[in-house]
């Protein structure tokens, strides 16, 4: 099996406080992958570590290897634009640009550079359709992105995404802000993207591990308590904690 | 229970006092704007406002004085916008926090509050004298342009911290370099409170007097050249006033000022409604 992301005995700091613990964990291409766990595991810290959104928090630090496609991505050769390019992040609340439709959906494509009408409006509706959005918002792109419902917007951050055409996507919590039949579409969505691009998702949600990913790793106090096949995890997990965990004793 | 007042009653009695505080604050608003357009819209003719002034102002009209006062801003603006939204720029979103930063804000604060007569003279002994300017559109500008980049900074810096992070976030996530999430998303997205403290700093910079008063001159000749003496209305209207040319005028010429701020204030807030309306789909 490829593994697109892996990351060898990771450590993250915070100032003083250490977050993640000696994370060694490999991300399968083309696999959803679940990261599950109680609030402040470090679920978020983690997949914010692979696309460096962390650099801005100033208190970072970090210790170990984290590889895309073997590439270590602290490499200070490595240019951050690129990386995150290549991965691309869904956010836990909606947050579409205060722009039309459109301009949302084509913005990273703007970054790239791309200013052809013609290459913009069949990328915007190529990605606008793989987000299951096209038909809903086909003939409003040009009204505001912000009067969608929070479905919609999610979708939309998603469609904004798979436009610049990543390799990788991580999704922190996206369903967590939408009600259930938005989640349900979400869901879909992740089963058909999962064919193009491998997913990253941090769930609280236990169903929806089980739903959406192949693979999941369990996240307690900064450290992997078990990795594995979801099934394996659920239904006969290795570690007590994991069991009292998704059974509901705590989190 | 030893309330001296019961709460339904209190409530009731405040509610009289807010109402009591807002009409009270309206009414001296109309009064005031009432009573220099009653005074002033008499004198109003296409002789008035097209002519040049006669006898220092007496008779004639004040159209040197209308093209010197937008001369004057426009030219405090050409600095004072970019300087003014340059800083708020680095102030909100490069500069973190830190002791020369504090210093910048502190220092902008304070250029906020200080008395006009002060940019005046200062006005008067650097660009005047030191830097021989001369009294002239130049001079008064620049003077002006001091006064209005505290306001457009303050302004500015305050609607891009108000830009929710998650926006930031949105577009570094998808590669956009720092600059590209700030020209692409935080600036759209602030545009309206920037304008804002463009349109209060031009306020400023409209109905400034003592600022200009040493640094601008008196001519009353259409200024064409940067170097040229002008002559803004509201100096206009201190000197009918205060040399007892002709009262009427000066409420005229008043009357001519509010007219002009009003429709800027107007225009641009339609305009910046119609943009949020776009921006947000509401």
């Amino acid at each position: 099996m490829a593994y697109i992301i892996e990351s060898e005995g990771l450590n993250v700091y915070f100032g003083e406080s250490h977050i993640l613990k000696d994370i060694s964990i490999q991300i399968p291409t083309n696999e959803v992958t679940a990261i599950i766990g109680p609030s402040g595991c470090g679920k978020s810290t983690f997949i914010r570590t692979i696309n460096r959104m962390n650099d801005l928090i100033p208190s970072f630090r970090h210790e170990g290897l984290v590889l895309l496609d073997g590439d270590d991505i602290y490499d200070p050769k490595l240019d951050v634009v690129d990386l995150r390019m290549r991965i691309g992040m869904v956010f836990q609340k909606p947050n579409p640009f205060p722009k039309s439709i459109f301009d949302n959906v084509a913005y990273g494509l703007g970054i790239q550079g791309i200013t052809d009408k013609e290459v913009l409006r069949e990328r915007v509706e190529q990605s606008l359709k793989a987000a299951a959005l096209w038909d809903e918002v086909m003939d409003k792109l040009e009204t505001s992105a912000l009067g969608l419902s929070g479905g919609q917007q999610q979708r939309l951050c998603i469609a904004r995404t798979i436009a610049v055409e990543p390799e990788v996507i991580l999704m922190d919590e996206p369903c967590s802000a939408l009600d259930p039949i938005s989640t349900t579409k979400i869901e879909d969505l992740i089963h058909k993207l999962k064919k193009d691009f491998t997913i990253i998702i941090v769930t609280h949600n236990m169903q929806q591990a089980t739903r959406v990913s192949k693979h999941t790793s369990f996240f307690l106090n900064g450290e992997i308590v078990e990795s594995g096949l979801t099934e394996k995890i659920f239904i006969e997990p290795g570690d007590k904690r994991t069991e009292d965990y998704i059974t509901g004793r705590f989190g | 229970m030893n309330r001296i007042i019961p709460p339904k009653y209190s409530q009731s009695i405040m509610n009289v006092i807010f109402w009591a505080a807002g009409i009270f604050t309206v009414l001296i608003l109309l009064f005031i704007i009432g009573y220099v357009l009653i005074n002033g819209l008499p004198v109003f003719s296409p002789e008035f406002l097209l002519g040049s002034p006669i006898n220092a102002g007496a008779q004639g009209g004040i159209f040197p004085m209308i093209v010197s006062t937008f001369y004057v801003t426009f030219v405090a603006l050409i600095l004072a916008v970019p300087l003014g939204v340059l800083s708020a720029i680095y102030l909100a979103e490069y500069s973190g926090q830190n002791r020369i930063v504090r210093a910048i804000r502190f220092g902008a604060q304070t250029l906020a509050s200080i008395p006009s007569i002060v940019f005046g003279l200062f006005g008067l002994a650097f660009f005047v004298t030191f830097l021989h300017l001369g009294f002239c559109v130049l001079s008064g500008g620049l003077t002006l342009a001091l006064m209005a980049i505290p306001t457009i900074l303050a302004t500015s810096e305050i609607s891009m911290i108000s830009v929710p992070s998650s926006f930031r976030e949105g577009s570094l996530a998808i590669g956009a370099t720092k600059w590209q999430t700030v020209y692409k998303v935080v600036l759209p997205a602030a545009l309206p409170g920037i304008i804002t403290g463009i349109i209060l700093g031009m306020a400023r910079a409209i109905e400034e007097t003592a600022a200009i008063l040493y640094t601008v001159g008196a001519a009353i000749q259409i200024p064409v050249s940067v170097f040229d003496p002008a002559r803004p209305l509201p100096l206009h209207l201190y000197y009918l006033a205060t040399e007892g040319i002709s009262l009427p005028n000066a409420y005229g010429t008043a009357a001519v000022l509010i007219i002009l701020i009003l429709v800027i204030t107007l225009v641009t807030n339609y305009l910046v409604d119609r943009y949020i309306k776009k921006m947000t789909g509401s």
